[in-house]
């Protein structure tokens, strides 16, 4: 009896947060062409959601495809089979790894920093005085920040794909002897622009936005406690995690399915 | 002014490396670039059985790729499969050339290659090659094998 | 109704979930005074500040502010209103990505289009007033709890509001800086013909500078008045809070059930 009365609590909690969350993304996405008029708001979150999460998404991208090329080439080569290296490792890549780990990486270095920031202003009346100044925080430090992880995501995809096949080829033709001329052609003519590539993008498109959305709401949803924050925190790359991985599957399937 | 000017400038080789990456994927890794041979002249090829071919699988000649298939279809009143092929307009092919089903490797893809004959015309844009070998369907050369073996005894 | 009154509290009332905060609270606030409202912490002070910049909305009871009814103001006519006023935070509540001078500057930016010559000049009146216009290029964590306070303070009248409003203004600070900013209230109240709402519990700081003072407790009113008269009140809950008897009206003991019973009491024997 007590457990789903806690069962039902909890469920109409995560209702209710659901619906503070959408009600909250369309605030933010109705203040999103206000954006674009202060370019220079828009450029600085740029910066520090983007720029500073290339370097964890450079290295993961170059071991996870070095990782790809020497396991792949040990299982292709039973089967004599190891020219077919580019093909499976930037199809891994393009379609799967490189979307939901930079979406993961990404709720790691960006998204927690997003939610701690916004979190920290409330706590410290940030956001409080920017409203007695008749500012809207919504307009001036939420949106900025959710536009520039909407827009970062997939290219960060694009630049963790991009590295982990080069990571591959450096393990597969530089360290192990497949021949480049068939890693190279055989990548390109079983990859398809417009099944893999394109569908890849989306895929981090999406990833990109929820991961943004959560990060942000989170951060304003915050309890304005030191605690508040730091669950807030942790929240967000946990259900970030979560949301990625169930989207995926769904994408996947609707995607590649057929 | 200084600190502006390099967070402006390190975004702006964020977002050039995003796109590089994307431009990258796209006509490094996949098929995109290859596409571009559907501009070149078309030849028909007509096949008993195509095998694992598909559309856009490579057209080469001596190994080496001149052009894709572009499209694939069944003939209505003979029911063969005739096969559209666009060939990189800097290849003048003989009118005797031949087309053959191969299969790269046990396991890779199917592709056509192509033997050109010895002729002094050229084929033109819409010929069609008249020597066609299908692909060998390892089903069908497995019970041919079986069946002249039980005949044999 | 006297039309010299900027702010009128009348008979609010607001709660925070199932906890009542406010029970009908009367505050009149007159034009060019500077009005202190004390109380023990927890007693809804901060609350107060919020109903007047419309943060909050009271359950019941009127809020005006210059005329206008706080709560039923539609967002736009708010944001209109809130630009008259300024409001200087606990904290200071300063934006920390933004060095002082940008601070100054960002209600500047953000609601006039003037240019930037004219920001400068009026970001460098606004922090001569405070006294720290050649900390101008500090970034906020360089500052001191008292150097923060002033900037938020030249923050809050770069709009040349109508009226500021302070929370707190002299919680944990040192005793020279306590005077700076006491000297800052009055003297900007009376040179920019500003009303000043102080919310407080420092008792001696604010009866120095109030031109009137409100004692509230539990969500009302219990006494108010100039500081003179206010501190021959006959309220002895007053005389307590004002004098800072640690027992009186108000008892030293959280209620509890009878210490001896308590002691020796069933609890002890399960």
């Amino acid at each position: 009896m007590n457990a789903l009365v806690r069962l039902g609590a909890w469920s109409l909690n995560g209702l209710r947060r659901l619906g503070r969350g959408f009600r909250f993304l369309l605030q933010v996405i109705w203040r999103l062409p206000g954006v674009v008029m202060q370019p220079r708001l828009f450029t600085a979150q740029l910066y520090s959601v983007g720029v500073l999460t290339t370097q964890i998404i450079a290295v993961s991208a170059l071991s996870v495809g070095m990782v790809l090329g020497l396991q792949g080439y040990n299982t292709l080569v039973d089967f004599n089979a190891e020219a077919s290296l580019g093909q499976m490792v930037a199809l891994s890549l393009v379609r799967e790894l490189g979307p939901v780990l930079t979406a993961l990486l990404f709720a790691g270095r960006a998204g927690s920093a997003l939610t701690a920031e916004i979190g920290l202003m409330k706590v410290t009346e940030q956001i409080s005085a920017m409203e007695m100044m008749a500012v809207d925080p919504l307009r001036r430090v939420v949106a900025p920040r959710f536009l520039a992880g909407v827009i970062s995501v997939p290219l960060l995809a694009a630049l963790f794909s991009a590295i982990g096949v080069l990571g591959g080829y450096l393990a597969g033709v530089g360290l192990l002897g497949v021949d480049g001329g068939a890693y190279w052609s055989q990548m390109q003519a079983k990859v398809d622009f417009y099944e893999d590539i394109v569908n890849g993008v989306i895929k981090s498109m999406v990833f990109g936005f929820v991961a943004s959305w959560i990060a942000v709401f989170e951060g304003y949803d915050a309890v304005p406690t030191t605690e508040g924050v730091s669950r807030a925190t942790t929240r967000t790359v946990v259900h970030t995690a979560f949301a990625v991985l169930a989207l995926d599957f769904v994408l996947t399937a609707i995607m590649f399915g057929d | 002014m200084k600190r502006t000017y390099l967070l402006e400038l390190s975004v702006g080789l964020f977002v050039a490396l995003g796109i590089a990456a994307l431009v990258f994927l796209a006509l490094k890794v996949s098929n995109l670039a290859q596409v571009g041979v559907t501009d070149g002249y078309h030849l028909l090829a007509r096949f008993d059985h195509v095998g694992g071919l598909r559309v856009r699988s490579p057209v080469t000649i001596a190994g080496v790729r001149v052009g894709q298939v572009s499209d694939i279809r069944v003939d209505p009143e003979t029911f063969e499969a005739v096969v559209k092929l666009s060939i990189d307009p800097g290849y003048r092919l003989p009118s005797d050339t031949s087309a053959q089903i191969y299969t790269a490797g046990l396991l890779g893809e199917q592709y056509i290659a192509l033997e050109p004959g010895g002729e002094e015309d050229y084929l033109g844009d819409g010929d069609e090659i008249a020597l066609t070998q299908s692909a060998i369907v390892l089903e069908r050369v497995l019970g041919q094998f079986l069946f002249q073996k039980a005949a044999g005894e | 109704m006297d039309v010299d009154d900027l702010v009128i509290l009348e008979d609010v009332h607001f709660s925070h979930g199932s906890r009542r905060i406010l029970t009908g609270i009367d505050i009149r606030i007159p034009r060019g005074s500077v009005t202190t409202i004390m109380g023990p912490s927890g007693t809804g002070k901060t609350t107060l500040l919020r109903l007047i910049g419309g943060q909050l909305r009271p359950d019941a009871g009127r809020v005006v502010v210059d005329g206008h009814e706080v709560p039923a103001l539609a967002r736009e006519a708010l944001f209109e209103l809130r630009k008259r006023m300024g409001m200087m935070f606990q904290s200071g509540a300063l934006f920390n990505d933004l060095n002082v001078f940008e601070n100054v500057a960002f209600p500047l930016r953000e609601h006039t289009r003037l240019p930037e010559s004219m920001i400068r000049d009026l970001v460098l009146m606004k922090l001569h007033a405070v006294g720290l216009r050649g900390a101008r290029d500090l970034m906020t964590s360089e500052l001191s709890g008292g150097m923060a306070r002033r900037v938020a303070l030249a923050r809050a009248i770069a709009l040349d509001p109508m009226m500021i409003m302070y929370d707190e203004p002299f919680t944990g600070q040192d005793p020279i800086t306590v005077g700076v900013i006491m000297q800052l209230i009055r003297r900007l109240n009376d040179a920019l013909g500003l009303t000043s709402i102080i919310v407080s519990h420092d008792v001696a700081e604010v009866s120095a500078i109030s031109d009137y003072l409100y004692v509230i407790s539990e969500g009302r009113v219990l006494d108010h008045g100039p500081p003179e008269a206010l501190s021959r009140s006959s309220s002895q809950w007053v005389q307590q809070f004002l004098q800072g008897r640690p027992d009186g009206p108000i008892p030293f003991h959280y209620p509890a059930p009878d210490y001896a019973e308590d002691l020796l009491g069933p609890e002890r024997a399960s």
